[in-house]
């Protein structure tokens, strides 16, 4: 029978193999969710064949509760929230981890006492991975919904995170040492860890957010691993593993479109910070007379001799809820023969993937959708570029201005195009908190207001021409 | 010593394979690539479940613990392949 169980957790892992093997394709993507969703059936099944359960009251009220909240939590998200609903999960997973590691653990040393030393580490990495993964989650969600802004003490943070770090390491080596039995210390751990991920996600700016989310995914991921050390689970550490894995790559990818490296990204809010505020003075300087205003009616104008359209959404696209104002104009043009395609910068919105779901949800053919090395070549062919809620992804000082805070980011060139609208409703700075060059460039008209309202003027004013 | 030191091996060797695999995910799968993932991290369920049965129904602290597991991971499991399955319909919609 245990040889069997444990089968089912390799046979469960498999199917995610596969699985996330179905998401390497669109077409076979849904398949490939189906096949991991029977592979967690599977591993829930055997998990409850195990000799240890004598009750299963507790199990099922709490998976009829859980399941309950995840449905309703799964119906009401918009696209537009993914990034807050996936840094939910990432915390709710890391939740878990600590709880499973806590209660065996009790169980452990109310059996027999503390268990063996690399038991013991295998416990203290579930807690510590999985506390910092669910209060830092909780941050990034408030940082996302905007709840709470930058933090302007962030050499404070720093300190504080830095005195809990060595805190909980010393903790934990203290603990594992002492063979301790006593459970007020491993609580009084898990409250250093909890402080431990408050303090690192809070110095980091809400515009960096995209790679702590990917970074939490990678935590929670190596959360469940350890949780199969602690478990004796080869199942669990597979699976782990690959969510980790998973996280880990999109950290790199995201962190690689920016330009910054990964300790820049979580440890540089210091230096970031003192910079904004100087730019931010000049600012009116910078744009003062220089930019050329346009109205919809004018870029209906503008859209109608156009052959080649490329539309940049950017963060604003999803804040207006615009996708589908978008489909609308796109389906409009291409009605007048225009090619219309959709240029992706890895970090426009506020997660990997973030804009694609949004244009996916108003039916917009995925092979219209190119990313950055696919549309970069084709930019200065086209006619018209249309940049929605975008801004730091297509500042060309990326390129051009090596004295610039963002010089050598990767960038959408949609200053090459033959024209480049801008709709966006002010000329406040992006995320990175400069000035854009784009703005006042020859080529350049600006269209200030609500995404939205914007495309859907621009569409009844070229169904009016 | 001997069964952490294969279990060891075991997580090494998964992380190369899920570096392998994930490098082929499109870039417009990330964000279902990362609910996925997050409900597949969801297994932890397993320890939470062994957890939250084997205490007698008499509470106590380790086997709340359990059921709160349980609970946490259910949310996780559930509201993960519900969201990725809603996103993918998206994509699989066209073309």
């Amino acid at each position: 029978m245990f040889a069997l169980i444990n089968l089912s957790y390799l046979a469960a892992a498999v199917c995610f193999i596969l699985g996330i093997k179905g998401m390497t394709r669109p077409k076979t993507a849904v398949r490939g969710n189906q096949l991991a969703a029977i592979g967690m059936l599977i591993a829930v099944v055997a998990a409850l064949l195990h000799q240890e359960i004598i009750s299963y009251a507790a199990i099922i009220a709490g998976m009829l509760l859980g399941g309950a909240i995840g449905v309703w939590l799964a119906k009401r998200t918009a696209t537009t929230e993914m990034p807050e609903l996936v840094a939910s999960l990432n915390g709710i997973g890391g939740g878990a981890s600590v709880a499973v590691a806590a209660s065996t653990w009790m169980h452990a040393v109310n059996a027999t006492g503390a268990g063996s030393g690399g038991w013991t580490a295998a416990i203290l990495a579930s807690i510590v991975i999985g506390s910092v993964t669910l209060t830092g989650s909780v941050v990034a969600v408030l940082k996302l919904k905007g709840n709470i802004g930058d933090s302007r003490n962030n050499r404070l943070w720093h300190s504080v995170t830095l005195v809990t770090l060595i805190a909980a390491v010393a903790g934990a080596v203290l603990f594992a040492t002492s063979g301790s039995t006593s459970p007020l210390a491993l609580a009084a751990l898990v409250g250093l860890c909890l402080l431990l991920g408050i303090g690192l996600v809070q110095p980091i700016g809400g515009a960096d957010m995209p790679v702590v989310v990917a970074l939490l995914n990678a935590y929670s991921g190596l959360a469940g691993a350890a949780t199969g050390f602690v478990l004796g689970n080869q199942g669990l550490i597979i699976t782990g593993s690959l969510v980790g894995a998973s996280g880990l790559i999109l950290t790199a990818i995201m962190c690689k479109a920016m330009n910054r490296s990964l300790p820049n990204v979580l440890f540089g809010g210091v230096l970031g910070g003192s910079d904004s505020t100087a730019s931010q003075q000049d600012e009116g300087e910078f744009y003062d007379g220089k930019v050329k205003y346009a109205t919809p009616d004018d870029l209906a104008l503008l859209l109608d001799g156009a052959r080649k359209v490329v539309m940049v959404p950017g963060y604003g696209l999803a804040v207006a809820q615009a996708q589908h104002a978008v489909k609308e104009l796109a389906n409009q043009l291409e009605g007048r023969g225009a090619k219309v395609s959709y240029a992706i910068h890895p970090v426009a919105g506020r997660m990997p993937g973030h804009m694609n779901v949004l244009l996916a949800e108003a039916e917009i053919p995925y092979d219209q959708l190119k990313d950055m090395d696919a549309i970069n070549p084709e930019l200065p062919q086209a006619d018209v570029a249309i940049v929605l809620g975008a801004n730091d992804v297509v500042n060309p000082a990326a390129a051009e201005d090596p004295n610039s805070p963002i010089f050598g980011m990767p960038i959408l060139d949609v200053h090459k195009a033959k024209t480049v609208v801008v709709v966006k409703r002010s000329l406040s700075a992006g995320f990175a908190g400069i000035p854009n060059g784009l703005f006042i460039r020859d080529n350049s008209l600006m269209v200030k207001g609500d995404a939205k309202e914007v495309l859907q003027a621009t569409t009844s004013a070229i169904k009016e021409l | 010593m001997e069964l952490f030191a294969l279990s060891f091996t075991i997580f090494i060797l998964a992380l190369f394979v899920g570096v392998e695999l994930i490098n082929k995910v499109p870039p417009t799968l990330h964000t279902p690539l990362m609910s996925g993932t997050n409900a597949i991290s969801g297994i932890v369920i397993v320890g939470a479940i062994i957890s939250a049965g084997s205490t007698e129904l008499s509470p106590n602290v380790a086997g709340v613990l359990g059921f709160i597991a349980v609970t946490l991971a259910s949310i996780n499991i559930v509201a993960g392949f519900l969201v990725t399955d809603r996103m993918l319909n998206m994509f699989k919609r066209k073309g």
